[in-house]
């Protein structure tokens, strides 16, 4: 740069080039950024964060994780791998040790049948693993369906795959649930993948076996990839879970995406995996290895550590969840908020377009006035307008108080 | 086991109309079960757990762990002095053990002057009991299940996707 300015030994300009904008006019160094990334947005939780990070006294519904801390086996589990001094880099696919329990585990709980050492590959958390997915399978200009209200991260990471974020809206009607009759309706020679999160956040929405079998049909009927999130599979309250995996004919077209994170209370060690068959998974592994080298080494020693031996821990956290689900539920139902009753995950989606709010209305005013944060629906997509989620990962007490302070002001705004 | 009961476990106090949400039952009957178990005693008691080294001065309290051999008897085995043991207030928890001795007591009092006082005068005295082996507990770190030194912390974001 500075010898562009500089005067050649000739004393004229060396270069016809414009000179680079002064820093001053760009201290933040925005030129820099492409255009492309510039343009994504930011998640609707991000602004939300930065106000709620302002205030004090909150009792937060808002975290999208649970209060629980890892079980102790498992934390005790990682110090020891710590102190032998497992410090060092594992395969890129993950320590065959964790890739073949993670094989076991989803051969007993899931219902599917992979090779460890091919078909299993250890993530930073799914985040990580779903975007290896869309980077390893989107071609550019392909269409991937994915269903909303649904997690922040699957329209960006769609687009940053070069693919176009397909949007199927779920509507409470439905209890949130994706039919075959809306992916019917949606669905083009362009499309290449379905995006699937059941049970989901932020609905707490899940699928039963009928459902689950109709939408493997459509799969095969339109031979698209199915990229299953079954981050949630444990959390589930009314009927055990149905997995994606269970299904045979979706045994060459499915990536089930799964991870330690909420079940086990696990999010800080970032362990996330993908099942899938083996050219996928090989060729995630390249992507992987290019970015990320491997998971955290103490991570997938402590998940090895919660997939033998926890088991009783997620029950117990289980039950727990299922017992504040209920108390929100009827919590709801006093003060008039409508809600579907989630039977998964750890959150509930009461609807208060009654109260004549806007969603993002509603979630300022009650942080405002009453120091309980919930998060506008409209963060997870347009189709969420007119709800809150609530998580209750969060202890009893503090649920109380925050559905005593929600009442509070359910009943003002009915003045 | 019974969700009423369990949710009792874990926190005594939470009140009937809570529990009646928690579980999805109606309150009557979550007040009927707790009757029907303080009734036939299943539910024996509800008490605080209280960390004695935070409450400075006033309120504290020794414990002695008192390790017991006794004389069986021929008729009763070891139940005729449990029970003459356990009559004793100062004695908050006793086990029959397997292994060198026999009972294994708790033992609470002001002081620890009064609780050896005890210890000579009602207990070694007793029939049956051939010898005691005394242990003064120095520091609580965990009493019921609950660690006494750590405070309940969230580390968690306030907000998170």
């Amino acid at each position: 740069m500075i010898a562009d300015t500089k005067p050649a030994p000739s004393g004229r300009p060396a270069v016809a080039t414009p000179p680079p904008l002064p820093s001053p006019a760009d201290p933040e160094g925005r030129r820099w950024v492409a255009p492309h990334v510039a343009e994504l947005p930011f998640s609707g939780i991000r602004k939300f964060f930065d106000i709620v990070a302002t205030r004090k006294d909150v009792i937060s519904l808002g975290v999208g994780e649970p209060d629980f801390n890892t079980p102790w086996n498992v934390r005790e589990a990682a110090m020891y791998s710590l102190e032998r001094g497992a410090t060092h880099y594992t395969s890129n696919r993950g320590d065959p040790a964790l890739c073949a329990a993670i094989a076991q585990y989803v051969k007993t709980h899931f219902g599917g049948d992979y090779d460890p050492q091919r078909e299993v590959l250890v993530t930073v958390g799914v985040s990580e693993a779903l975007d290896l997915a869309m980077r390893a399978v989107v071609r550019p200009g392909d269409e991937v369906l994915y269903h909303e209200p649904c997690f922040v991260s699957y329209a960006p990471t769609i687009r940053m795959a070069g693919g176009i974020p397909v949007c199927v809206e779920t509507g409470v009607a439905d209890s949130f649930r994706l039919t075959r009759a809306m992916l019917e309706a949606a669905v083009t020679p362009r499309t290449r993948a379905l995006l699937l999160n059941f049970p989901c956040n932020p609905t707490g929405a899940v699928l039963s076996a009928a459902d689950v079998a109709d939408i493997a049909d459509f799969c095969v009927a339109h031979d698209l990839l199915l990229i299953s999130d079954e981050i949630y599979a444990e959390l589930t309250y009314a009927a055990p879970h149905v997995s994606f995996a269970s299904v045979p004919a979706l045994r060459d077209r499915l990536v089930l995406l799964h991870g330690m994170s909420k079940a086990w209370a696990m999010t800080g060690f970032r362990i996330g995996y993908a099942c899938a068959p083996a050219a996928v998974v090989e060729n995630m592994m390249k992507l992987h290895q290019y970015s990320i080298m491997c998971a955290p080494t103490t991570g997938q020693r402590a998940a090895a550590e919660a997939l033998a031996r926890g088991d009783s821990a997620v029950a117990e956290m289980v039950a727990e969840y299922d017992r504040r689900r209920h108390f929100l539920i009827a919590s709801f139902r006093e003060m008039g908020l409508p809600c579907h009753t989630p039977a998964g995950a750890f959150y509930a989606f009461p609807g208060i377009t009654g109260t004549g709010l806007s969603s993002q209305e509603f979630a300022m005013r009650l942080l405002d006035e009453h120091g309980v944060a919930a998060i506008p629906g409209d963060a997870f997509g347009p189709s969420g307008a007119g709800f809150i989620r609530c998580a209750y990962a969060t202890s009893m007490p503090h649920l109380r108080e925050a559905m005593s302070r929600l009442a509070d002001f359910v009943a003002k705004l009915r003045k | 086991m019974d969700q009423v009961l369990d949710i009792l476990r874990h926190n005594a106090r939470t009140s009937i109309e809570d529990i009646a949400k928690m579980t999805g039952m109606p309150a009557e009957e979550v007040a009927g079960r707790i009757e029907d178990y303080e009734r036939q005693g299943v539910i024996r008691g509800y008490r605080a757990i209280v960390n004695d080294d935070r409450l400075g001065g006033s309120g504290e309290r020794v414990t002695a762990i008192i390790e017991v051999r006794v004389q069986p008897e021929r008729e009763g085995g070891f139940d005729r002095i449990a029970r003459r043991i356990g009559g004793f207030p100062e004695v908050v928890n006793m086990y029959l053990m397997s292994g060198k001795y026999d009972l294994l007591l708790f033992v609470e009092g002001d002081s620890l002057r009064k609780v050896a006082g005890f210890v000579s005068r009602h207990l070694a005295s007793l029939d049956g009991v051939l010898s005691t082996g005394t242990h003064f507990m120095l520091k609580t770190y965990k009493e019921d299940g609950v660690l006494m030194e750590e405070d309940a912390t969230d580390e968690r974001l306030q907000v998170s996707p």
